[in-house]
């Protein structure tokens, strides 16, 4: 199989998972707690609903407010693409570096939280200046496991880490355990999963995802929907090539090594929703004003991690 | 890289390094309590480990007081204190979480900074020992700074005690007798501060160290 075609496979298969990862967090949670749950497929049909509905605008909503969900969602959509997922040499690679999915994120946030503002309720107005917030504390703990890996193996570059990763024996190394236990807080806070925020509420005055994007309906809410929806699978894929990247398929991909990289990718993500879904039933979402010392752990983890590099491998 | 004695102190050494920011992070007093029982846990394995590579059958007595003493006995006494003391609500801080954590910080870089030049043709594993040492007493001192309460001030201290067993284990020919008699000091210190709370309790009603400062007249 060609590269361009994999490349295609890679764009279309991070967006025809994403709802199934949301549906599989959800069946789980409702398990769990004792429900039964809407079925895997659940997403998807909320998702094609509301592209048929039409879209109600607010009078005094601009140009800004219609553009924004297609930017946010092209965004976090190119970002996902562009992580190695099943293979790690893609026609795309060489751009997929982790400076540049840093920026893809905040541009999609970016876009979010300016829709936000743009209608001028007090809803949308709480929802970007807290979801801001999150971001402020979130991407500096981001950027530092970025300085971890970039002072352990030399590059940002994702196809070159998870390839390094893959194949060498780097041991038990302390600052990448630490580095994961920050990527994953930063995960939480950026997909707005439970101790920082709750996806299942649209009531709430300590709600930040939803009250941004509440005055969204039809097309526009659908595109809103799938952003969130592909930023969470981002997130799972990035912590699955940065620090599992055991199963992809390396190097040039042939069509049995792409195969078999589909599947354990799949296997990943279906374990990242089971173990997503436990940790979020078995917590309680914290006050906002607690989600800065919550962050602050993620930054405080990232920065000991560059720390032990440093005694490890001497000034 | 990919050395596996190192790798594993490393890791262990670093985990209670972790657990002293965790014991300056959580506010609750029997979240402190539990943090530190976990905190003594994992030096006991280091303290067991450090015994595996060295050959030195003695560090397994270390790691035998550690767990049984400072990873059992202690948290439990002190969660009887705590519970018949009526103090298990809150623990407040004088300065706020992030200051404090800031910090903390500030403390490991400067023990990583104070501990790299001096060591530098020393085996890793010594020096980056020495650091985590350092840093974990450094940070028990700030724990018993910013904690008013009279237990979480002990728990500090019993931190900081942590971090000096972690350095004592990790040079090798440590002689038994020292550690043994750090073990005792601070069981003895432990019993003193446990007649202590209740002298404090009974003489001023409350556990709050401020109180005493009026005491001492310095306040006037």
């Amino acid at each position: 199989m060609n590269g361009a075609g994999l490349q295609l496979l890679q764009f279309l298969l991070v967006l025809l998972l994403a709802p199934g990862l949301t549906g599989l967090v959800r069946k789980t949670k409702a398990r769990l707690t004792g429900r039964r749950g809407p079925g895997l497929l659940q997403p998807y049909r909320d998702l094609i609903r509301l592209l048929r509905k039409e879209a109600v605008i607010a009078e005094n909503a601009s140009w800004l407010f219609r553009f924004a969900p297609y930017l946010t969602f092209t965004a976090l959509w190119l970002a996902a693409a562009l992580i190695p997922t099943f293979a790690q040499r893609l026609p795309l690679s060489p751009i997929a570096d982790l400076i540049a999915l840093v920026a893809l994120i905040g541009l999609g946030r970016f876009a979010m939280a300016l829709a936000g503002l743009d209608i001028g309720t007090a809803f949308g107005g709480i929802g970007s200046s807290r979801e801001v917030m999150v971001a402020a504390l979130a991407e500096p703990a981001m950027l530092l496991v970025i300085f971890t890996l970039a002072l352990l193996l030399g590059t940002t570059s994702l196809p070159d880490i998870a390839g390094y990763l893959a194949t060498t024996n780097v041991g038990l190394r302390v600052s990448l355990g630490l580095g994961l236990v920050a990527l994953v807080i930063v995960a939480i806070a950026e997909n707005a999963r439970v101790p920082v925020d709750n996806p299942a509420t649209h009531l709430e005055l300590t709600m930040i995802h939803e009250a941004m994007i509440l005055e969204y309906s039809g097309r526009h809410l659908a595109m809103m929907e799938a952003a969130s929806m592909v930023k969470l699978l981002l997130f799972v894929s990035l912590i699955a090539c940065l620090f599992a990247p055991w199963g992809m398929a390396l190097g040039e991909p042939t069509a049995a090594s792409a195969a078999i990289g589909i599947a354990v990718y799949i296997g990943k993500l279906i374990l990242a929703g089971l173990v997503l879904a436990l940790f979020e039933t078995s917590i309680a979402k914290m006050r906002v004003f607690r989600v800065g010392e919550f962050l602050a752990t993620a930054l405080l983890l990232g920065l000991l991690a560059v720390v032990f590099l440093f005694v490890s491998k001497g000034l | 890289m990919g050395n596996l004695p190192y790798d594993v102190a490393h890791l262990l050494g670093t985990s209670v390094l972790v657990l002293s920011f965790g014991l300056l992070f959580q506010r609750r007093i029997l979240g402190v309590l539990n943090i530190f029982g976990v905190q003594a846990g994992f030096l006991a394995a280091a303290a067991a480990w450090q015994a595996h590579i060295q050959h030195a059958p003695h560090l397994y007595i270390t790691a035998a007081i550690a767990l049984v003493f400072k990873a059992i006995v202690i948290p439990l006494a002190l969660r009887r204190i705590v519970f018949r003391l009526r103090i298990h609500r809150t623990v407040e801080t004088v300065l706020g979480v992030g200051p404090t954590m800031i910090a903390g910080v500030g403390l490991v870089g400067l023990s990583v900074i104070l501990v790299l030049p001096l060591t530098h043709q020393s085996v890793a594993l010594t020096r980056d020992d020495l650091a985590l040492a350092l840093s974990i007493v450094l940070l028990g001192l700030l724990m018993m700074i910013t904690r008013r309460n009279a237990v979480t001030q002990v728990v500090g201290f019993m931190s900081l005690e942590n971090g000096l067993i972690l350095a004592a284990v990790g040079v090798a020919g440590m002689p038994l007798v020292v550690e043994m008699s750090v073990a005792f000091s601070v069981m003895v210190a432990f019993i003193i501060f446990g007649i202590f709370f209740f002298h404090i309790r009974d003489r001023f009603d409350t556990l709050d160290l401020q109180s005493l400062e009026s005491f001492r007249g310095e306040r006037s």
